[in-house]
């Protein structure tokens, strides 16, 4: 420990600092790419859920294009009971099911089982807020076009909520980072795993730090590319 | 090809008897249930609309006129009654044949209700995709529509971008998109400064006369049943209480409510503070108050100076204007008459044989 601080005091501005420490560079960035791999894998696979879930809730709801009371009421159940367990206690619930999925309980892509099966309820939850928000007008107006539920929510729906589903992709992202920092823990791989081991359990301060100044630009790239996207979008309506 | 299709068209037409009247509603009624209690939106309405009127309803916000226009294409589902549009009873219809039957009931809208992730050109080709016509036949049918609402230059333009009655053109030609029979307008001009009310009415009576399509038009604005309309109906507390040629309930309506909404844009009232000069002020003969109401040919003749020349009276002009229901002048006048009693009474006795209506006000 006591060795560690002189050396990066004395070595942080010396020229052997970063040859003496490469493996560090080698580390956090082998981390950084298992943390992309694992949460964009995760998102894409939530989504592929999770939206037609969204859908699903808010087009059974009283009233609605597809209203069906039963359906809502389970869904909507279902997808409180997942959301109150806390990530950490689920990632070891589903254990049993990783091992059925993937053979494995541990590594990158073990963790990608539990990252999305958490986030499934929540993108359900972000997509039914953003298809709230169009007016019933609109899809008023394409009933009364003739249209038939699957084109409402094709033709309507998804892409007038388009900039609001966006927003909750980068939303789910940045979750997802968080997640996989937990998931790390229980050997999930990434920067989590890293940040534990080496920062936590090894007392690397170095590598802690560095982890979480990684995260920190990923999670800004992450909101920054949704604000993009939003913005062109928008700019482009307007 | 096209002569045989007319020849089949009028032969069947003659064989079926096509009936003169496009939409038939008998019986209507509408119950809203809420967790309290039951509220009666429509309450036993009958209505016919004959092909290639323009019809409007006019009734005050909560009197039930909204929910008959949904009514009509099923966005609400009546309690009871049949609506028959173009011989099809629309109540009974499964859903395949609802969306078919939707397809030809054009509908516009208050707020527009055009899809912002769309240019002006695809929302107008939204209904023809949901017909599942063929692209090129759509995307040619998109370019006359615009031309014909002129917006033809909007076409790559988004909504957001538009003015509230360039929308409207839009929701306009897109409703006309599937060669509707019957296009329904849902307080279309409601949202819209007075003058782009004017362009857009206009638009829609060009296109009533162009393509004879059956407008019913829901307002609470007599302005726009004056301008458009060929005849209308007064709804009230979910009845229809009065159904009229426009011109005719203009110049006599038959209820207070249809009185009020005349009232609203014809000023007829004169103020009391003046009439109570008046009246002082002739003290020492005989003055009397009254309205005279005139529609088309007697507009034009000089009545009231006849009058005064053959009763040797003074007529004193109060208020006076006159409009157009349908390109048939309508008026009214008050007059103040002043004179021996017995001249008086004689003179609106000639007033009324020459066809005026007349209303003693004092």
């Amino acid at each position: 420990m006591g060795e560690y601080i002189f050396a990066v005091n004395a070595g942080i501005l010396g020229s052997d600092f970063w040859t003496g420490n490469s493996w560090i560079i080698e580390k956090v960035l082998q981390a950084t790419w298992e943390t992309l791999y694992m949460v964009v894998i995760a998102t894409a696979l939530s989504y592929l859920f999770g939206l037609p879930l969204g859908v699903i809730l808010v087009t059974t709801e009283e009233g609605h294009i597809l209203e069906s009371k039963g359906i809502n009421r389970i869904l909507g159940t279902i997808i409180n009971a997942v959301r109150s367990i806390p990530f950490i206690i689920f990632l070891i619930l589903v254990i049993p099911f990783t091992r059925l999925v993937v053979g494995t309980s541990i590594g990158t892509v073990a963790s990608m089982v539990p990252l999305t099966l958490a986030a499934i309820p929540f993108v359900a939850r972000v997509v039914e807020t953003s298809l709230k928000e169009i007016e019933w007008g609109l899809i008023e107006a394409a009933l009364s076009m003739g249209a038939n539920a699957w084109q409402v929510i094709n033709k309507v729906l998804i892409p007038e909520a388009r900039p609001s589903i966006i927003m909750g992709v980068a939303i789910t992202t940045i979750n997802l980072v968080g997640y996989s920092a937990m998931a790390g823990i229980v050997g999930g791989g990434g920067l989590g795993t890293l940040a534990y081991y080496y920062g936590y359990q090894r007392y690397e301060d170095l590598i802690m730090w560095v982890t979480v100044i990684v995260l920190i630009i990923f999670v800004q790239c992450v909101q920054m590319l949704g604000d993009k996207m939003v913005a062109k979008m928008t700019n482009q309506r307007r | 090809m096209s002569y045989y299709a007319n020849m089949i068209g009028i032969i069947k037409g003659t064989l079926i008897g096509e009936a003169a009247h496009l939409v038939e509603i008998t019986n209507l009624s509408k119950i809203y249930h809420t967790a309290h209690q039951e509220i009666l939106a429509l309450d036993n309405v009958s209505l016919s609309i004959k092909r290639g009127e323009i019809f409007g309803i006019i009734g005050l916000s909560g009197a039930g006129k909204s929910t008959l226009i949904r009514c009509i294409n099923m966005l609400e589902k009546p309690t009871r009654g049949s609506i028959i549009v173009d011989g099809q009873d629309i109540t009974t219809l499964n859903k395949q044949e609802l969306h078919q039957a939707r397809q030809k009931i054009g509908m516009i809208f208050q707020q527009f209700n055009l899809l912002s992730s769309r240019t002006v050109f695809d929302n107008v080709m939204f209904p023809l995709e949901i017909a599942h016509t063929p692209i090129k036949q759509a995307r040619q049918r998109v370019g006359e529509l615009l031309e014909m609402v002129g917006i033809a230059d909007k076409a790559r333009v988004y909504p957001d971008q538009l003015s509230g009655g360039q929308k409207q053109r839009v929701g306009i030609a897109r409703a006309l998109a599937n060669d509707p029979k019957l296009l329904l307008s849902d307080e279309a001009t409601s949202a819209l400064d007075p003058q782009t009310t004017r362009s857009i009415l206009k638009l829609l009576k060009d296109i009533n006369s162009q393509f004879n399509l059956t407008i019913l038009l829901i307002t609470h604005d007599m302005n726009v049943i004056k301008q458009a309309c060929d005849r209308v109906a007064v709804i009230s507390d979910s009845q229809i209480v009065e159904v009229g040629d426009v011109l005719s309930i203009f110049s006599n309506p038959g209820t207070p409510t249809s009185q009020s909404f005349i009232n609203a844009i014809v000023n007829k009232d004169v103020p009391e503070e003046y009439t109570d000069n008046l009246l002082r002020t002739h003290s020492d003969k005989y003055s009397c108050l009254i309205r005279v109401a005139f529609i088309g040919s007697s507009a034009g003749e000089p009545l009231i100076s006849s009058m005064i020349k053959k009763y040797d009276i003074d007529a004193n002009i109060l208020y006076g204007n006159i409009d157009r229901v349908k390109d048939i002048p309508f008026g009214n006048l008050t007059l103040e008459l002043i004179g021996e009693r017995e001249a008086v009474d004689q003179s609106m006795e000639y007033l009324k044989r020459n066809g005026l209506e007349i209303e003693v006000i004092s």
